[in-house]
């Protein structure tokens, strides 16, 4: 199911349906002739899921992208051409996301693909885009341990959000006692893999570590809150990184409200609890429990509440939140323009090629850059949850921090990077002087 | 917790020394310039550092204000103005006066912001508003203060406490006070170790956690008798917590079973009574808890008053929206499939995405936020367990539903026509029950009942259009489990499920213990198909 034509923001109402019928017609007769619509417009695959699940994440970031696409062609578009957006729905299906990758690159011919949220449809959809030479960009803080040709990392990678949290728990709070707690899958368990190697590094015995997993969607809490409790009266200040993802966030939070453990004995930094997900709770119990992110909506900058002002405008819901991945796409987005401006062309060779060394301003009053291992610059921030659901930053690095592709905590990957410029290699060795891993 | 170590030292001392004095002496103490209108003026400064010194200089001060700016800083209800350098204290009922001079102010200025707080400041002032309210004449404030000198452990307010204690008549105060009493003498390096003995003695008495906590973390380098004093507390403290922790497990397992009936007694008759596999179960559940959302969005814009009654209000029509939706289904596509489960179970699954999907149009994929009623919120202490309030409202509720239903179904005619069709449908229609209305009424029953779930569970869990998704297959495996066609299989099934859930996750882990619980039931149904309360009779063939 296409709804391409709902989002075709510029074409007036006649040759937007004259060039579906064409697009039609060219597909049905001629499979070998290229769609006629494609010579007049740049086109953008926005690849999110809009039911199922990671719906409830990943809708906003779809309205960003077409948001985006908006504000661009108001400006006159690209290479004097307009944005057309692709939207398709991936229905939270790991499975489909490859599906519809493939759509997008082989039957709408979309120039790049702003998409996926979880890492296993970003793991999904890698092949296709190796395959067909497309380009994605992918806008949430993930595992790491990845670089790739064809992917774009706007998000954070572990030592742009969990070690600096970290760090800030040490320094300022003076905690000697862990708790790692995270959903089941990939990205929290890679997660704390990395930092239970950086504490160890840092000389915290395994004793005062705790590693605690937990199934998606879960929403009985009262047993690890419990455990908490209880590991936390050890006579050692305790915090909690939480690696849980949202859904199962809220229950977890108002256990802990309720159970009465506060910031000031335990607090909860979280790497997935961003203003979207604080929308569904009552925050007063919560005041002081920290979230560590490149971006939140409280920051005082001139570029930010530009954003926010549009952003509320085009959504015409003046309450409507932003987030640090919609930051990421917003950054990404801006990249691949100005990329494809220094190319002049959407050819995909070309714009990868352009890409690493593109500068664009976040929203937080600095300037990102691409690196050539496709991941980008960024500020990391700690900020404390307020009695309104939303953020104040307490701590923040004094730059930006360029993303690792590849763990420097982990054994297997710290001696590895990743080069697209000199080396032309995702994973190169530079211990063996070779592309290809360990 | 031995949040003293996080602070620093001196300041804290400072803080509980001063404020007790300034308390102490509020009428006396002529007011000193220079210092004072400092550390007011620099809360205006703005970083943490400038507003942690500030607050150590307004107590070193001992002006009489201090304790008004400090409790106003706790509140988020001091202001400052960081280019005029102007502190301001905003009343709670909106009144703004200068917090130097107490003067009353118009308004606040345009610039002006709340001084900000991070954890540590928070530590710190509410340490020091501890010390200050260990004399208060609120009882609960007494109580408050000592236990957070319990938990710090400072020797700078060993004379207050002791005049305190002295001074205290009320019970529960004064064993507040002996307990922090006890753990400062613990802490005191110079204290005997008759007294040391002492005061392990009243710890050990205490016995729960975080006496545990106070006893690990008392410094070595002690007598081998205060040594060995704490070892063995530790370990009696120790046995008591182990006994309490099988109490807190059974509880624990208790509100788990009852979140799983109340999901799973409106399958017990959509599914287990009339046979139809309902996987649009979930979203009954769903769409009761979205009637609880609507509901507390119009009790927020119209009648705040109203808000500690929004679930009561919630509960009837929860009932009537999901009753009637599921009536609409029965009539429209389930009355057509029975006897074909295959097609009722596609049908009954197509049913559950289109729901999800409207709700998702109509109010949005995001979480909607329900609030806790106040009867609803914060917890109380039985023995060495907490036990959460909307827990335990929802194990009463729980049980007030399915007695209600039960007694529905014995005592009235339209229980009773329910229980003829289903255990015989042409008998039933040939003694003139309209079994076609029956059905419908039936099929909205259980949806109702399902609806009502919503207006519970959504005090637990998130209020999204995929609420329903993570409660359908612990809703089958419980009447599975329990016995099809039989409420009490639900009950019994569903607590013991929940028990057994959570005696396992301690020891396996939450991802385990679910797996392990579903093996155990596979295991269960290869031995005995029929559940638990299999039924009996001629009712089985048909």
């Amino acid at each position: 199911m296409r709804i391409e034509s709902k989002f075709q923001t510029s074409a007036p109402m006649s040759r937007r349906k004259w060039l579906a019928a064409a697009a039609g017609l060219a597909i049905g007769l001629s499979t070998f002739a290229p769609a006629k619509a494609a010579d007049d417009t740049i086109k953008v695959g926005v690849l999110h899921s809009l039911s199922g699940t990671m719906a409830i994440s990943e809708t906003t970031l779809k309205d960003t992208v077409l948001f985006l696409i908006d504000e661009q062609n108001k400006k006159g578009g690209v290479l004097g051409k307009k944005l057309e957006a692709v939207v398709v729905d991936p229905a939270s299906n790991w499975p489909l996301f490859a599906e519809k990758a493939r759509e997008l690159i082989t039957k709408d011919k979309v120039s790049v693909v702003f998409g996926c949220w979880t890492s296993v449809s970003r793991k999904s959809v890698l092949p296709v885009f190796k395959e067909l030479n497309s380009i994605l960009f992918y806008p949430v803080q993930y595992e790491g341990e990845e670089s790739e040709r064809n992917v774009f990392y706007t998000g954070a990678a572990p030592n742009q959000q969990a070690i600096p949290a970290v760090d800030y728990l040490m320094k300022e709070e003076k905690v000697k006692r862990w708790v790692l707690a995270g959903t089941d899958y990939v990205y929290p368990r890679t997660t704390n893999k990395i930092l239970e190697a950086y504490l160890k590094s840092k000389g915290v015995a395994q004793e005062d570590i705790m590693i605690n997993y937990t199934p998606f969607g879960h929403s009985d809490w009262q047993t690890i809150v419990a455990d908490i409790k209880k590991f936390g009266s050890a006579g050692k200040k305790t915090a909690v990184v939480s690696t849980i993802n949202g859904d199962a966030n809220v229950p977890f939070y108002k256990e802990l409200g309720n159970q009465g453990i506060k910031a000031t004995d335990i607090p909860v930094v979280a790497f997935s609890v961003g203003e979207e997900e604080l929308a569904g709770i009552d925050t007063k119990p919560l005041l002081g429990h920290l979230a560590a992110w490149n971006y939140f909506q409280s920051i005082k900058d001139p570029e930010n509440e530009k954003f926010i002002k549009a952003w509320q405008a085009y959504t015409k819901n003046p309450k409507r939140v932003t987030n640090d991945p919609m930051e990421a796409h917003v950054i990404g987005f801006n990249m691949w323009v100005k990329a494809v401006e220094k190319a002049g062309s959407v050819d995909p060779d070309k714009v990868i090629d352009a890409l690493p060394g593109i500068k664009a301003p976040n929203l937080t009053g600095g300037v990102s850059e691409m690196l050539p291992n496709h991941h980008i610059t960024k500020p990391v921030f700690i900020g404390e949850i307020k009695g309104d659901g939303q953020f104040d930053v307490v701590w923040k690095t004094p730059g930006l921090v360029p993303g690792d592709a590849w763990s420097k905590e982990l054994d297997g990957s710290k001696d590895l990077i990743g080069d697209w410029v000199t080396l032309k290699c995702g994973n190169y060795n530079t211990v063996t002087k070779k592309c290809g891993g360990s | 917790m031995p949040l003293i170590r996080l602070l620093r030292p001196s300041l804290s001392r400072l803080l509980f020394a001063a404020l007790a004095l300034a308390f102490v002496h509020l009428a006396t103490q002529p007011a000193l310039a220079g210092p004072y209108e400092d550390a007011v003026a620099q809360f205006a400064a703005g970083s943490f550092a400038d507003t942690e010194e500030a607050i150590g200089k307004l107590v070193a001060s001992a002006h009489p204000r201090a304790a008004t700016i400090i409790v106003a800083l706790q509140d988020g209800r001091l202001f400052a103005d960081p280019d005029a350098k102007t502190v301001f204290i905003k009343a709670e009922d909106g009144k703004v006066t200068d917090a130097a001079t107490g003067d009353a102010v118009a308004a606040l200025p345009d610039k002006a912001s709340a001084v900000r707080l991070n954890n540590k400041l928070r530590r710190a002032v509410s340490g020091a508003m501890a010390g200050l309210t260990l004399l208060s004449p609120d009882l609960n404030k007494r109580i408050q203060a000592a236990q957070s000198v319990f938990k710090t452990h400072d020797e700078t307010v060993l004379p207050t406490v002791e005049a305190a204690l002295k001074a205290e008549k009320n019970a529960a105060a004064k064993q507040a006070f002996a307990e922090a009493r006890a753990a400062i003498l613990l802490f005191k390096q110079d204290a005997s170790d008759v007294d040391k003995l002492d005061a392990i003695a009243v710890i050990k008495a205490r016995g729960d956690q975080e006496a545990m906590a106070l006893l690990t973390g008392v410094p070595a380098g002690q007598s081998a008798a205060v040594t060995s004093g704490i070892a063995s507390a530790k370990a009696a403290i120790e046995r008591n917590l182990a006994l309490w922790s099988m109490v807190q497990n059974a509880w624990y397992g208790l509100s788990l079973g009852s979140v799983l009936l109340l999901a799973a007694i409106g399958l017990a008759i959509t599914f287990g009574v009339m046979g139809v596999i309902n996987m649009a179960h979930g979203e009954m559940v769903m769409l009761g808890a979205y009637t609880t959302f609507v509901v507390q969005e119009a009790i927020r814009t119209r009648y705040p008053a109203l808000f500690d009654y929004s679930l009561l209000i919630a509960v009837p029509l929860a009932f009537l929206v999901a009753g009637a939706i599921g009536v609409l289904i029965e009539r429209s596509v389930i009355r057509f499939l029975y006897g074909r489960p295959l097609e009722t179970l596609l049908a009954t699954w197509g049913l559950s995405l289109i729901q999800q999907q409207a709700v998702r149009t109509l109010f949005g994929p995001t979480n909607r936020e329900v609030g806790n009623p106040s009867w609803m919120s914060g917890a109380f202490e039985l023995g060495q367990i907490t036990i959460t309030y909307n827990r335990l409202w929802i194990l009463c509720f729980t049980l007030a539903v399915f007695a209600i239903l039960l007694a529905m179904l014995r005592y009235t005619s339209l229980g009773l026509e329910m229980r003829a069709v289903t255990q015989n449908r042409r008998m039933a229609a040939s003694m003139g029950i309209a079994t076609s209305r029956v059905d419908a009424l039936t099929f909205g029953l259980g949806s109702g009942i399902a609806g009502i779930a919503g207006v519970a569970l959504s005090q637990i869990d998130n209020v999204s259009p995929n609420l329903g998704q993570s409660y359908i297959i612990d809703s089958f495996m419980v009447v599975v489990f329990g016995g099809v066609g039989n409420l009490w299989g639900t009950l019994v099934g569903a607590f013991s499920l929940g028990i057994a859930n959570k005696f396992l996750e301690p020891v396996a882990g939450a991802v385990l213990g679910k797996i392990a619980i579903l093996v155990l039931i596979i295991l269960f149904i290869q031995k005995r198909p029929r559940g638990l309360f299999a039924l009996k009779g001629r009712a089985v063939e048909a």
